[in-house]
C-alpha cells in the first residue's frame, strides 16, 4: 500500500510538474471522473429523502426576506416550536433531525442518533414531547460515561504537563490565562510556557494573564522552537518546585504536514526533561463545522488528544460537533469557555450540553 | 469521507440513459445528493433548501446535451448555480475623493481580524496608497502588540489609543490626515452576535469612523451558526462585504454561500495563508468545486506553483519526458509535493482520486523509508538504476534498515514511471498536453469515454491481486492523459 501511494505521489508531482509547465495560458476545469461505487450512507439517505420531500412541495422561490424571517423565528427555540407543529410522528422525527443538523452535529451522526432514538421511543403519547425526550436520552447516554477530570498531580513529584493545540484562532491562549488563574486560585504552582512563537504578540498576550493570577510565563524570542521554549518551562516549573505547566502552542491547520511534525516534536521534548505530559487538550472553537472531526482526527493521530475544550459556547453556536467528535474518536469534552472572563470556563456536564443543543 | 458529487449522480441516473430531457424525477433523485453535499460542507439548511429550489427550476425540462450524459449535466448546472451565488456583483473599491478612506473589520472572535488587517494594509499597500491601521481592539490582551508586530512586517504604521475603541477609532483619522495616509484600517476586537454590549461599541465605532467599507470577516471553518451572527453584524454595520479566512485548512467553506445568500453583499478577499501576502482576490468557481467536494485543481495548482520553482519545474519535466529522471529528481520532486501540504489533503484535491486513494490511511513516517533506501544510493545508482544488481540491492538495504526485496520494489517502480513519462514526452511533450487540457475542457468531461476506453485499451491496467483502484476513476488532470498511472501495484 504504501509503496502505490508513493508512486501516486511521485505521478501527483510529475503531473503537477507537466500542468505547471503546460499551464502558462491554461486553465483546466474542475470536473470530477465518475466514481460508480459511490453510495450514501443509508440513514443519511433518509433524512435527507425527506427534506428533499419537503422541499419538493415547496412553491415559488422564497426570497431572501422569506428565509431571513423564517430563520430569526427559529432562532427562538427552533425544536419546540416545530414540534408543536408536526401533524404526524414522521415530521416530529424530521424536525429533530434537521435541530441536530443546526446544531452542527452533523448529517451522519444525526440521523445516527435519530434513529437510535426512535427505537428507544415508546410508542403512544404525545409524539413531541416522546421524540424530544427519547432523543434527549440518547444523546445524554453518548455524551455520558466518560472521564472528564483533568489529570495532574497535587502531591509534589515531577510537574504536569497539559498541552494546548488546535487551529488558528479557536482559544488556546486565552483558554491558559483563564485556566492558569483557576488551577493557581487552586492553590498549584502554574507555569505558563508560551509556545505559540508565532503569532505575533501571542508570548504578551499571556504575559498579561500572568498579571491576573499568580502564574508565571516563560517565553522565548518570536520565531523561537517552541519545543525548547516548552522545555525550558517544564525545567523552571520543576526549579521552582511548581505544579503544573500549562504549554501553548502556535494555531496550525491539521492538514499541514511540517506543523504537525513541529507539534509532534513539542509533545516529545515536552515529557523528556523533569516534567510528565498528562494532558494533551484540542481546543475546538464551538461555533465550527463539520471541519472540526478533521481537526480532531489528525490531531489525535498526531499528538495522541486526551481532551477537548469548547470554547466560545456563549454565542449562538451550538458546538455539536464534538458529539460526533466523542462518537468517533472516543475523545471527550473536558472544559467549555463561556465568556472572556476569568471566571469563564467551566468543566462539561452532559445534561446541560444537551438541553443547551435544543435551546 | 464523501465521494465525488458526479459519482454520486451517476448511481442515480444509472437507468435513464438515452431519454430526451431531464424529468422532474431525475432531477429530484440528483437534489437528494446535493443536498447531503452541501450539509456536509456546512452551508446552512435554509440556504440549501433555497439553492436546491433554484437548481430544480434550472435543471427540469433542460434538454440532454449530446456531449454529456445526464449526471454531468446536472454537476454542470449545480456548479453555475454556486458560482453564480458565491459570486455575482464584485466589490470594486474606490478612494474617497477627501482621504482617508476608511475600512472597518468585524466578526467573531478568532475569526483572523488582526491578521487580515495586516493582510489587507499590504494590498493596499500593493495599489499604491498608503495605509495606517488602528487597532481598536483593546479587549484581548496584546491584540495591539500583535497587530504592531503584523504593521511593522508590512511596512505600515500601527496607531492606536489607550483610551477606548471608539476613542482610539475616532483620532485615528486626524492622525491619518496629519501624517498623510490615504486608507484606515480599523481592527476592532472579536465579538460574538449575541453580546449586547460589545455589538453597541462596534456600532458606535462605526458612527464614529464613517467607514466607506465594511468587511465582515468570517472562517471558513464556521459551522451553520455563520447565517445567525452574520445576519446580526449586517443589521448592526450594514455590510458592504465579507473576507472569508482560513481557506488553507480542507474545510470546504459552506459557511461563505450562506453568509453570502443572507447578506447579499459580495465576497471580496479570500486568505488563503499564514504569510501577510497570502491574501487574494476571491474566486466564487474555485469555491463552489469545493463545497461540492469535486476537487480544488486551481489551488492544487497554485499551490504547486508556489512549492515548484518555474525553472526547476521545466527542467524536471524536461528530464521526464526524456526518460533521463533520477532519484534525485524524484527525491527532490517527492520532497516538494510533500511540502505542499499533507498527502491525505492533495489527494482531497484531486477531482476523481477514486475512494480507495482518498480514503486510504497514508502513512507518511514510511515514506522516510523510501528517502532511506535512495539516500542509501550512491549517485551513480540514483543516476542510472539500471547498474542496481542484487549485491547493490543488499547494500542499500543494508545501508536503509530494508530488506533487499523492497529495495527491488522501489527500483522496479521507478523505472516504470520513468517509462511511461518518456512515453508521455513521445506523445508531443508540453504542447501535447497543453493542447489535451484545452480538448478535454472543452468536451467538458475529461474523464469521459474516450480517455477512459484509450486507458483500458492500454493493458496492464490489472494485476494479479486484482483490479488497479485507479482504472475504475482515472485521475483527469490535463497533461496525464496519456500519460496514465505508471504500474500501480
Amino acid at each position: 500500500m504504501t509503496l502505490i501511494l508513493v508512486v501516486v505521489l511521485v505521478a501527483l508531482a510529475a503531473a503537477l510538474v507537466a500542468v505547471v509547465v503546460a499551464r502558462r495560458r491554461r486553465r483546466p476545469s474542475a470536473t470530477a471522473a465518475p466514481d460508480p461505487q459511490a453510495a450514501a450512507g443509508e440513514a443519511a439517505d433518509r433524512v435527507v429523502g425527506r427534506l428533499a420531500g419537503r422541499a419538493g412541495t415547496e412553491g415559488p422561490a422564497p426570497s431572501l426576506r422569506d428565509r431571513l424571517s423564517k430563520a430569526r423565528a427559529a432562532l427562538g427555540g427552533p425544536l419546540a416550536s416545530a414540534l408543536e407543529r408536526a401533524s404526524s410522528t414522521e415530521e416530529a422525527w424530521t424536525e429533530v433531525t434537521e435541530a441536530l443538523i443546526r446544531a452542527d452535529v452533523g448529517l451522519t451522526t444525526s440521523s445516527e442518533i435519530v434513529e437510535a432514538a426512535r427505537s428507544r421511543a415508546a410508542s403512544g403519547g404525545n409524539r413531541a414531547q416522546e421524540a424530544t425526550a427519547a432523543l434527549k436520552a440518547e444523546l445524554r447516554e453518548r455524551l455520558g460515561g466518560f472521564d472528564r477530570s483533568l489529570a495532574g498531580r497535587r502531591d509534589g513529584g515531577r510537574p504536569s504537563v497539559w498541552l494546548f493545540v488546535g487551529v488558528n484562532g479557536t482559544g488556546k491562549t486565552t483558554t491558559i490565562g483563564k485556566l492558569a488563574k483557576r488551577e493557581a486560585d487552586a492553590g498549584a504552582g502554574v507555569v505558563m510556557a508560551a509556545g505559540d512563537t508565532f503569532r505575533a504578540a501571542a508570548a504578551d498576550q499571556l504575559a498579561m494573564w500572568a498579571e491576573r493570577s499568580s502564574a508565571h510565563v516563560v517565553r522565548g524570542s518570536a520565531g523561537a522552537d517552541p519545543a525548547s521554549v516548552v522545555y525550558d518551562a517544564v525545567e523552571s516549573a520543576a526549579a521552582r518546585g511548581a505544579d503544573l505547566v500549562l504549554a501553548d502552542t502556535a494555531g496550525r491547520f491539521h492538514t499541514e504536514r511540517n506543523l504537525m511534525a513541529e507539534l509532534q516534536k513539542v509533545r516529545r521534548v515536552a515529557g523528556k526533561g523533569s516534567g510528565v505530559v498528562t494532558e494533551t487538550l484540542l481546543v475546538l472553537d464551538a461555533t465550527t463545522g463539520q471541519n472540526g472531526l478533521a481537526q480532531a482526527r489528525q490531531f489525535t493521530e498526531a499528538v495522541d488528544v486526551t481532551g477537548v475544550v469548547l470554547t466560545k459556547l456563549d454565542g449562538s453556536a451550538k458546538g455539536g460537533i464534538v458529539v460526533a467528535v466523542q462518537a468517533e474518536l472516543g475523545v471527550p469534552v473536558k472544559l467549555v469557555g463561556v465568556g472572556e472572563g476569568i471566571a469563564d470556563l467551566v468543566p462539561f456536564d452532559a445534561s446541560e450540553f444537551v438541553e443547551a443543543l435544543f435551546a | 469521507m464523501f465521494d465525488t458529487l458526479t459519482g454520486r449522480f451517476e448511481a442515480a441516473f444509472a437507468k435513464l440513459r438515452g431519454r430526451g430531457r431531464l424529468s422532474a424525477d431525475d432531477v429530484d433523485a440528483a437534489l437528494r445528493e446535493i443536498r447531503v453535499a452541501l450539509l456536509e460542507a456546512d452551508v446552512d439548511l435554509d440556504v440549501v433548501t433555497g439553492l436546491t429550489g433554484r437548481i430544480r427550476r434550472r435543471a427540469v425540462g433542460e434538454e440532454l446535451s449530446r456531449a454529456l450524459n445526464p449526471a454531468q449535466q446536472v454537476v454542470k448546472i449545480v456548479l453555475s448555480e454556486l458560482t453564480a451565488s458565491l459570486g455575482g456583483e464584485r466589490l470594486a473599491i474606490t478612494y474617497a475623493s477627501k482621504p482617508p478612506t476608511v475600512v472597518l473589520l468585524a466578526g467573531l472572535q478568532g475569526s483572523g481580524k488582526t491578521t487580515n488587517a495586516a493582510k489587507l494594509a499590504q494590498w493596499f499597500l500593493r495599489q499604491g496608497r498608503s495605509p495606517l491601521l488602528v487597532g481598536a481592539d483593546l479587549q484581548r490582551p496584546a491584540a495591539v502588540e500583535q497587530l504592531r508586530t503584523l504593521g511593522e512586517r508590512a511596512g505600515v504604521p500601527v496607531f492606536s489609543h489607550r483610551r477606548g475603541p471608539v476613542k482610539a477609532a475616532s483620532a485615528s483619522l486626524a492622525e491619518a490626515t496629519r501624517t498623510g495616509r490615504d486608507v484606515v484600517i480599523v481592527d476592532t476586537a472579536g465579538r460574538l452576535a449575541v453580546d449586547a454590549e460589545m455589538m453597541d461599541q462596534v456600532r458606535r465605532i462605526s458612527k464614529a469612523v464613517r467607514p466607506h467599507y465594511t468587511f465582515l470577516v468570517v472562517d471558513a471553518t464556521v459551522g451553520q451558526d455563520a447565517v445567525n451572527s452574520a445576519r446580526t453584524f449586517h443589521d448592526t454595520l450594514a455590510l458592504d462585504g465579507v473576507i472569508l479566512t482560513k481557506l488553507d485548512g480542507d474545510a470546504r467553506g459552506g459557511a461563505a454561500l450562506s453568509v453570502k445568500e443572507v447578506v447579499g453583499r459580495p465576497i471580496a478577499f479570500a486568505s488563503v495563508g499564514e504569510k501577510l501576502d497570502d491574501f487574494e482576490p476571491f474566486h466564487p468557481d474555485r469555491l463552489a468545486s469545493r463545497i461540492l467536494g469535486m476537487g480544488d485543481v486551481e489551488t492544487l495548482i497554485d499551490k504547486a506553483e508556489s512549492a515548484f520553482e518555474a525553472e526547476e519545474a521545466e527542467e524536471t519535466a524536461a528530464r521526464l519526458l526524456e526518460g533521463t529522471f533520477t532519484f534525485d529528481d524524484f527525491l527532490a520532486t517527492m520532497q516538494q509535493v510533500l511540502g505542499m501540504g499533507s498527502l491525505r489533503s492533495l489527494l482531497g484535491m484531486m477531482p476523481g482520486v477514486p475512494r480507495e486513494l482518498r480514503g486510504a490511511e497514508v502513512d507518511e513516517g514510511r515514506i522516510g523509508r523510501i528517502t532511506g533506501m535512495i539516500h542509501s544510493m550512491t549517485p551513480q545508482e540514483r543516476a542510472e538504476p539500471d547498474i542496481i544488481d542484487a549485491s547493490r540491492r543488499r547494500r542499500i538495504a543494508a545501508g536503509s534498515g530494508c530488506r533487499p526485496s523492497d529495495v527491488k520494489a522501489l527500483v522496479d517502480q521507478f523505472k516504470q514511471m520513468r517509462s511511461m513519462m518518456k512515453g508521455l514526452g513521445g506523445l508531443g511533450g508540453k504542447r501535447t498536453a497543453a493542447s489535451k487540457a484545452r480538448s478535454s475542457r472543452q468536451a467538458g468531461r475529461p474523464g469521459g469515454k474516450s480517455s477512459a476506453s484509450k486507458r483500458r485499451g492500454a493493458g496492464g491496467r490489472t494485476t494479479p491481486k486484482g483490479p488497479v483502484p485507479v482504472s475504475k476513476a482515472p485521475l483527469t488532470l490535463p497533461g496525464l492523459e496519456k500519460g496514465e498511472w505508471p504500474g500501480l501495484n
